[in-house]
């Protein structure tokens, strides 16, 4: 009999692949990588159980640098083939790497349908928006008026929302995080890996070459503090230097009012408590932008539910059930 | 063939009888064939059926673009076609008439539900004068029945409503036509009984229906042109048999191809006309084993089988013309990765979304070279619904021996046709189990075996073997991404070879009937193999040097097939598109052959063929 020897202890080299990583240096993508590899070994993941499947563009270069399975597919179709590689082992830890343009452009449709499934993978959508493989197009969720050589007047598309989209899908799992902040990206994937069922992440990743600093409003060291909300299921709703900042129901209407503690007689108490299972919650949380409101971070939206794999697998094999005793079925005759 | 009847006669004796069904598409027609199509093959007939429908759900009634047929060749004697034209046709409205009339062999017998025959009905169908005045039907035998009437006497006891009654009247027909032919109403009986088990009423008064229509036959004075038919009993191969259709078949095949290989079956597809029985039969077997998966679109159904086949299944997706061009990136991403995949096509009339209902052959090129990139991947195709399980079979072993995806054709005709089957005997199968690599000592992704050229397969979930793949070039020597120029040119050479290779793993040509060389050879492929093969034989037996040759491997072509060609003065390659295995043919061995070429949505009759031999053959 073989002995099971407990598994030795990994770190983040073990799940770095031999390949050189190309994105531009300075890219947000590096931080992400990192922050994956540092992340794994401590949830306990192990490379062989791993899958990263991507679509097209420079975050779907992702799986080339782990050293797990992996699979680099076609445009927008990452979703799709994460799903039959689930339905087909649901033993397998399955991660999506997917873009602004990938994700919610060309592959919307299969971004929607595995979510609103609630098939048990991490999607993580880089948000850049832009194009950066083609070289700085607009993309999906660019923000209206950027100059770019497919919209040299400024585009004058409408931006979605990557998080208000997937908890319009009725994704069961939503969160925010920034491409270098390295501990609470660390925890939001975390949550994600641990929830079963589809889990949506959004990072804000910042492309040096066609977009910088498109995000800096908010992710600025020195002043972001002041225009993002890092949000935790049961704590009230607070931000800012000092924590000085929190949001409550403006009465008499269903929307966010942004508050100063200790302003108007408003105290720490009449703030906001943050329920993660509330949807209506968290789309109020997902809209808010600046710079009247600050920009929701952390875990948005987390209300588990079935996941698909195990319903699709409700129905196990039948003893008995084969090819024989299939073509012998149903209504049949002999002639003798 | 079919013998004269004569109409002295109250007693024909055939070895072959076609009878035609037709109707409106709410008058249950195809249920009405497809009940007869069951109580004959019990009865040992050998059979063909041609289910003719519109691709209206619900058309408005009593029109013409709303007429449902369905038409079977049933008797004794070895039946390949749903036959050339209809001994029998029973036309249950005006416009049923009118759209199938001139089908009917002179000589023929008609019957036709007088009481659906109302002025507002006969103008409706588009008829200027009354149809029963036409002169062309003094030469059928005209059987006018009240059949409305009669059915809502038969049920009226039941306390069904008029529409509920009426809707009795196809039963009934069958009943009537049952006796025609002295087949069972049992099988008709058990059925209804398990489908309307909780309306007892709905039973009873289908029932009624179905022996009224029956006894009518017996009973009736003779002299209203009724009369039974009796056929040769047939003798049969002795075994265990059913009645089988190519989407059955198909669904089968995949699942025996699964099991064969030692591996699960995962279907992603996504509904479309004619493919998606193939869909609904495996949807009942998940108990099997089976994964089922409706995907939300066509690129997503084929995504999920790539997916499944990355994570070590068979992956398998189903679906017709415009599907499979929604599909194409995806296909290239399986031949660039090397994964296995079986995609079935079965194919309609084309382009665009085309003859959603109707049988053509048009997507030939399409499969053998409708990607981007010289992107090569074989194409197997089935001749007959039975034959389907047995290439569904093929499709699985290449895909999985050879690591590559691989797309069957079929078409609507053969996926919704059915005929008698001699059931197999299943370990008689070669299987061909797959062995996902585990060793890590040496292993790279692309690593490929020396006589196949097909790479490893390991997958997620191994210790030791984690790689990453996709749609970029890769080294030939590590499997990493590559853009290195000779790299490029080596691989897409291994791609060719090893899919050329295969010729080497697949029977040689055979002529299946007829010699190996001679004056003309007709060349097939596809659902034409039954009109074919009967035009060939008629004409052999006239004493005609033609042989009949059908493919199943159509890329690549079998080995031996440019020698066979060339034993042949003339060939002559009929199809039901604009000549694309004419070009095919043309294009590899630069030879003359002539293309016979239909885009009717029909299938081709008998007739056809030996007309086109003919021809080749005077010229
Ligand atoms: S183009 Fe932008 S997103 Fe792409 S690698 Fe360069 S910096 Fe990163």
């Amino acid at each position: 009999m073989n002995m099971i020897s407990p598994p030795e202890e990994l770190n983040a080299k073990d799940f770095a692949s031999d390949q050189e990583v190309r994105w531009c240096p300075g890219c947000g993508d590096y931080a992400i990588l990192k922050t994956m590899q540092k992340t794994l070994p401590e949830i306990g993941a192990r490379p062989e159980n791993t899958v990263f499947v991507s679509g097209i563009g420079c975050s779907s270069r992702f799986p080339y640098y782990m050293s797990t399975y992996g699979f680099h597919t076609i445009h927008g179709r990452a979703p799709a083939i994460a799903s039959g590689v689930k339905l087909s082992n649901p033993e397998l830890d399955v991660w999506i790497i997917t873009g602004d343009g990938d994700g919610l452009s060309i592959g919307g449709n299969h971004m929607l349908h595995v979510l609103r499934r609630n098939v048990n993978v991490q999607v993580l959508l880089f948000n850049n928006e832009i194009y950066g493989l083609t070289k700085g197009q607009y993309s999906p969720t660019s923000k209206p008026g950027l100059r770019t050589p497919s919209s040299p007047l400024g585009s004058i598309d409408s931006p979605i929302s990557p998080c208000a989209f997937a908890l319009g899908a009725n994704a069961r799992f939503v969160a925010r995080a920034i491409d270098i902040a390295h501990k609470p990206l660390s925890s939001v994937l975390k949550r994600a890996h641990a929830h079963k069922g589809a889990s949506f992440v959004e990072i804000f990743q910042n492309c040096v070459v066609f977009n910088d600093q498109t995000f800096s409003d908010f992710t600025d060291k020195k002043t972001g503090a002041d225009n993002q909300i890092h949000v935790e299921h049961g704590t009230p709703l607070t931000w800012g230097k000092d924590n000085q900042y929190g949001l409550l129901i403006k009465p008499g209407t269903l929307e966010l009012q942004k508050v100063t503690i200790g302003e108007d007689g408003v105290t720490e108490s009449d703030i906001l408590v943050h329920d993660e299972t509330n949807r209506t919650m968290a789309t109020m949380l997902a809209a808010m932008e600046g710079p009247d409101f600050p920009v929701a971070l952390g875990v948005l939206f987390c209300d588990p539910g079935t996941p698909y794999e195990e319903a699709v697998r409700a129905v196990p094999k039948a003893p008995g059930k084969n090819v024989k005793q299939l073509l012998a079925s149903g209504k049949t005759w002999t002639v003798d | 063939m079919v013998t004269e009847t004569t109409q002295q006669s109250t007693t024909d004796s055939l070895d072959s009888v076609v009878i035609r069904f037709a109707g409106d598409s709410g008058d249950g027609i195809q249920l009405v064939g497809n009940k007869f199509a069951e109580s004959t093959a019990l009865f040992g007939d050998d059979l063909s059926t041609f289910p003719d429908y519109p691709a209206e759900i619900r058309a408005p009634i009593g029109t013409t673009y709303g007429v449902s047929a369905y038409q079977i060749n049933f008797g004794p004697s070895e039946i390949l076609t749903a036959g050339d034209e209809p001994d029998v046709l029973v036309a249950l409205n005006p416009a049923a008439l009118k759209v199938n009339q001139e089908q009917l062999r002179e000589g023929g017998t008609l019957l036709i539900d007088t009481g659906a025959f109302t002025e507002k009905n006969i103008k409706k169908a588009g008829y200027e004068n009354h149809p029963l005045s036409d002169k062309a039907l003094d030469s059928v035998n005209l059987i006018e029945l009240d059949i409305t009437k009669l059915t809502m006497d038969a049920v009226s006891e039941v306390g069904l409503s008029k529409k509920e009654g009426l809707r009795c009247k196809n039963v009934w027909t069958l009943g009537l036509i049952l006796w025609m032919f002295g087949r069972s109403r049992k099988s008709v009986a058990d059925w209804i009984e398990t489908k309307f088990a909780k309306k007892p009423e709905i039973v009873e008064a289908n029932l009624r229906a179905l022996n009224a229509g029956h006894a009518y036959g017996e009973t009736t004075e003779l002299g209203a042109g009724l009369k039974q038919y009796t056929l040769d009993k047939s003798e049969p191969e002795t075994g265990l048999y059913r009645t089988i259709t190519g989407s059955e078949a198909a669904a089968w095949g995949l699942y025996a191809g699964a099991e064969l290989s030692n591996l699960e079956l995962f279907l992603g597809s996504y509904p479309i006309t004619p493919a998606s029985n193939i869909l609904h039969q495996l949807a009942t077997m998940t108990d099997y084993g089976i994964v089922n998966f409706q995907a939300e679109d066509e690129i997503a159904a084929i995504c999920s089988a790539i997916g499944a086949a990355y994570a070590g299944n068979l992956g398998v997706t189903t679906s017709s013309g415009p599907g499979v061009a929604l599909k194409t990136e995806a296909i290239g991403l399986a031949v660039s990765a090397e994964l296995p995949l079986v995609i079935v096509n079965v194919q309609r009339g084309g382009p665009s979304t085309g003859l959603p209902t109707k049988a053509e052959q048009s997507d030939l090129h399409q499969a053998v070279f409708g990607r981007n990139g010289d992107t090569p991947l074989p194409v197997v195709s089935a001749s007959t619904p039975a034959d389907c399980f047995d290439v569904a079979i093929e499709a699985s072993r290449l895909a999985t021996k050879y690591m590559t995806p691989v797309i069957m054709l079929m078409d609507g005709t053969l996926g919704n046709s059915s005929e008698p089957w001699k059931i197999p005997d299943f370990d008689s199968y070669e299987p061909f189990p797959v062995t996902h690599r585990k060793e890590p000592e040496g292993y790279h992704p692309f690593l490929r075996d020396p006589e196949t050229l097909a790479r490893n397969w390991a997958v997620p979930g191994t210790p030791g073997l984690e790689h990453r793949i996709g749609g970029l070039e890769k080294d030939y020597d590590s499997g990493n991404i590559s853009y290195d120029a000779a790299n490029h040119q080596r691989m897409t050479d291994a791609r060719h070879d090893k899919v050329n290779g295969i010729r080497k793993d697949i029977p040689k040509q055979d002529v299946c009937l007829g010699a190996e060389k001679g004056k003309l050879a007709v060349v097939g492929w596809g659902s034409t193999y039954g009109a074919i093969h009967k035009g060939v034989e008629q004409l052999r037996q006239k004493g005609l040097d033609v042989s009949h040759i059908h493919l199943r491997h159509i890329w690549p072509l079998p080995e031996n097939l440019e020698d066979l060609l060339k034993g042949y003065d003339k060939v002559i390659v009929p199809e039901l598109n604009a000549g694309q295995l004419t070009t095919l043919l043309r294009a590899q061995y630069l030879l003359p052959v002539e293309g016979v070429n239909k885009v009717t949505g029909q299938p081709f009759k008998v007739s056809e063929i030996v007309e086109a031999a003919h021809q080749a053959l005077e010229n």
